[in-house]
């Protein structure tokens, strides 16, 4: 038994499904177009859209801005998500669990492929960290190594093997045709043609990764936009303190969902 | 105007500081040569193509030199003996050398140094005619139709494939952008070679391939009597081909480069000999050419703090102003780099940003300066962005910004959409037109928070300018002077492609650049 929930958006007044669209079509501003967008934003499930900006952004394009009401809702009770089971720690019990584990806690991390933005590996493992919230590189319980941009997938493993990596945090920031996804799985594919996968927890970053793609891809967990260090490394202090008590548990299976 | 009070003394001495820098890098540079600029000095003798496996001849005539330890004596060396033996063009000495039995050795029965030299008289006569006839005809268009007011507004386009760049660029000319630059493939800084070809595939960004830039260049030659203005072109000298690309640039009539001094150490661990050298000699074709830098100091607040490391950013910008002058460079060639990078949230950030701002249009005044965006406190929530980049115009055009690369309110997400640069340009169109005369209307309170910061900030670049001249730019770039980045001398990518001068080093293309005056574009 679960309650119905249909979730409709909300403007003005409860259920009056008030949205806004951009977007842009092929055709110079006038009468023509301004139906034209219209139709276009009907087509989008919009009742009673009104077309409130049109104008040239090219020598063949229009850009419009439409609102109008959405005929849909979303029933939230029946969605199940894939949630990271961990719950927020405090950087005192992040450390003082990482304290019992007697060693530190190796992390090594790099933009692979041919990625060449480290401003998200750099926000998660760089002493500064983002927002207030310090980098990996700032715990004590933590030994963090941060091998930057554009390494390769074979590069990444060789070394995260040569210092006995606990868990490794790939970022993909580039996404263009799905790039991301192909040089994630196929470092996955690698990690477990080397036979080493179960040693390790492999961990997954980006403005396009969520928990769920990221385990879709083969990673133990996905971590999105506006992540801060203290979650990745709470995940990855409380995950690999399990495994060494000998409760080997598979992160990112139960939690809520 | 509301100018910050500058300790002209103290700027005197940062200026001093970075000559001694700037010198004693020069001391290596001139002992050394690469195979980055053994490749441009064959390009620019005219040797192209590329084999089957797109392997451009350039690189398999130098990689043979190299092979065999000779590269040493300079690529114009082994062409100009190939051609006074009887090699009928330059093209044809090329490959006769990059695929040939045997490779003939300075002093071991060769041709005299005379013959040789001789034989190259006309070849760099030419190499040098080809950058001027560019540069003339990017001089008369310039006139004819008259660029837009300042801050220039910069965009960027970056869909992998050329043909919709340029259908893009329109685009971005129609909805009123001055300069376009297409944004390179990712990986592109660590080729050490430059691609043939129009290319069509590339993710996050385009090839920059000569082919590729000659296409962008019609587009805009096309789009610019029909907008009224002249729109400039722009791509990256940078990376392990810094100077290839800017002979290609130079000639395909490209208006500015991305080319920093220190950017490729830093940013994209390449070894610092290898682009101390690389970018010497770049900038002495860029110097030719009259093409505007522009630098990257930008890319330091993306890696180090804002707030607390806005100096060391004025402090790069003295180096690389220093080693831009070594190379024959005019100030008003110099668009050196800085950035609203300071976290949106902090109490008086726009104070702050509006100090170091106009500290910079001070110091570096007769500099086309460069202005870059807030990148690194963008979210997804687009309609804050917007208004974010609304502070960041404000800020630029009461500075008097010379170039201002546009913010983008969907900066955390994509690569531009064509509503989105829109959006952009019609903001800051709105934005420095109702600001227009803003800095000249008003005063900074006397000792107030923008003034003492702009002093601040000047002292503080003063003392970091004087422990790197203390230690040298080697040691202080090791111990993370610059974006809190580290690197060593023999450590980074490109190394093996670094050689000692020889003592017949033969680069007469060189020589012909460094006995040019420096001269001023016709503004």
């Amino acid at each position: 038994m679960r309650e119905s929930n249909i979730l409709r958006a909300y403007g003005d007044r409860e259920g009056d499904g008030m949205v806004q669209m951009t977007f842009t079509l092929a055709i110079l501003p006038g009468d023509r177009a301004r139906e034209a967008a219209k139709r276009f934003a009907e087509a989008h499930g919009l009742a009673d859209p009104l077309v409130t900006a049109m104008e040239q952004v090219s020598p063949e394009h229009s850009y419009f801005v439409v609102y109008g009401r959405s005929r849909h809702g979303v029933d939230a009770a029946a969605i199940h998500v894939e949630e990271l089971a961990h719950k927020p720690l405090e950087r005192e019990e992040i450390e003082a669990l990482g304290k019992t584990l007697g060693r530190k806690v190796v992390i090594v991390g790099a933009c692979t492929g041919s990625d060449a933005h480290t401003v998200g590996i750099d926000a998660i493992i760089n002493y500064k960290g983002f927002d207030g919230d310090k980098g990996l590189e700032s715990y004590k319980c933590i030994d963090a190594h941060n091998l930057g941009a554009q390494v390769e997938n074979d590069e990444l493993a060789r070394r995260a093997r040569g210092v006995s990596a606990d868990a490794i945090l790939v970022s993909q920031i580039i996404t263009q045709r799905d790039c991301h996804k192909e040089n994630a799985r196929a470092f996955v594919e690698l990690v477990t043609r080397e036979g080493w996968r179960d040693q390790v927890i492999l961990l997954l970053g980006g403005p396009r990764i969520d928990h769920k793609l990221a385990r879709e891809l083969g990673f133990d967990a996905g971590f999105g936009p506006g992540t801060k260090p203290s979650q990745v490394a709470a995940y990855v202090v409380e995950h690999v303190v399990e495994r060494a008590r000998g409760k080997h548990v598979r992160p990112g299976v139960g939690g809520a969902g | 105007m509301a100018r910050v009070p500058v300790d002209l003394e103290k700027v005197a001495h940062c200026r001093e500081l970075a000559a001694a820098v700037a010198s004693d890098v020069q001391s290596t540079i001139d002992r050394h040569t690469t195979v980055g600029v053994e490749r441009t000095v064959a390009r620019a003798y005219g040797v192209e193509g590329a084999d089957a496996d797109g392997r451009p001849l350039a690189n398999a005539l130098v990689d043979r030199i190299h092979a065999e330890s000779s590269i040493g004596h300079g690529v114009a060396w082994f062409l100009g003996h190939a051609l006074a033996s009887g090699a009928e063009s330059v093209q044809e000495a090329a490959e006769q050398l990059a695929y040939g039995e045997r490779l003939p050795k300075p002093g071991e029965g060769s041709e005299s140094d005379e013959a040789v030299r001789r034989a190259l008289l006309l070849h760099t006569d030419e190499a040098l005619a080809r950058i001027d006839r560019a540069s003339e005809e990017r001089e008369r268009r310039k006139r004819t139709l008259g660029l837009g007011a300042t801050p220039l507004k910069y965009v960027i386009v970056a869909t992998g494939n050329i043909h919709d760049d340029a259908t893009q660029a329109k685009a971005a000319a129609f909805a009123g952008a001055d300069i376009v630059a297409v944004i390179r493939a990712t990986a592109q800084s660590l080729l050490d070679f430059v691609p043939e070809g129009p290319t069509t595939e590339g993710y996050g960004g385009t090839y920059a391939t000569q082919a590729n830039f000659k296409i962008i260049r019609e587009a805009l030659d096309a789009i610019g009597p029909e907008v009224g203005r002249y729109v400039q072109q722009t791509n990256y000298s940078s990376g392990l081909c810094m100077s290839e690309i800017a002979w290609m640039a130079a000639v395909e009539r490209l208006d500015m480069l991305l080319n920093d001094a220190m950017y490729g150490i830093l940013f994209r661990d390449i070894n610092m000999v290898r682009t101390f050298v690389d970018q010497y000699f770049s900038r002495r074709v860029i110097a030719r050419s009259g093409i505007t830098i522009n630098t990257g100091e930008d890319n330091y607040l993306t890696t180090a703090d804002a707030v607390e490391k806005a100096h060391t950013v004025l402090a790069s910008q003295f180096i690389n102003e220093a080693f831009a002058l070594r190379a024959g460079l005019v100030p008003e060639q110099m668009g050196l780099g800085h950035a609203y990078e300071i976290d949106p949230w902090r109490e008086d950030s726009f104070l702050y940003e509006v100090s170091q701002a106009q500290l910079v249009r001070q110091i570096f005044d007769r500099h086309p300066i460069k202005w870059m965006p807030p990148t690194k406190f963008k979210t997804g929530d687009v309609f804050h962005s917007h208004v974010h980049d609304a502070m960041f115009n404000l800020a630029g055009v009461m500075t008097g910004q010379s170039i201002e690369l546009l913010g983008m309110f969907s900066e955390a997400i994509h690569t531009p959409l064509l509503m989105d640069r829109y959006l952009s340009l019609k903001s800051a169109r709105y934005v420095f037109n109702t600001a227009r005369h803003l800095g000249d209307e008003i005063q900074w309170k006397p000792g107030g928070i923008v003034e003492t910061r702009a002093k601040e900030t000047l002292d503080k670049a003063h003392t970091l300018l004087s422990e790197v001249e203390r230690y040298g730019i080697w040691e202080a770039i090791a111990h993370g002077a610059f974006g809190d980045v580290k690197r060593t001398r023999t450590g980074g990518k490109g190394y093996a492609g670094v050689v000692p001068r020889e003592p017949g080093y033969l680069n007469p293309l060189l020589d012909a650049l460094e006995s040019e005056a420096p001269r001023a574009p016709a503004a």
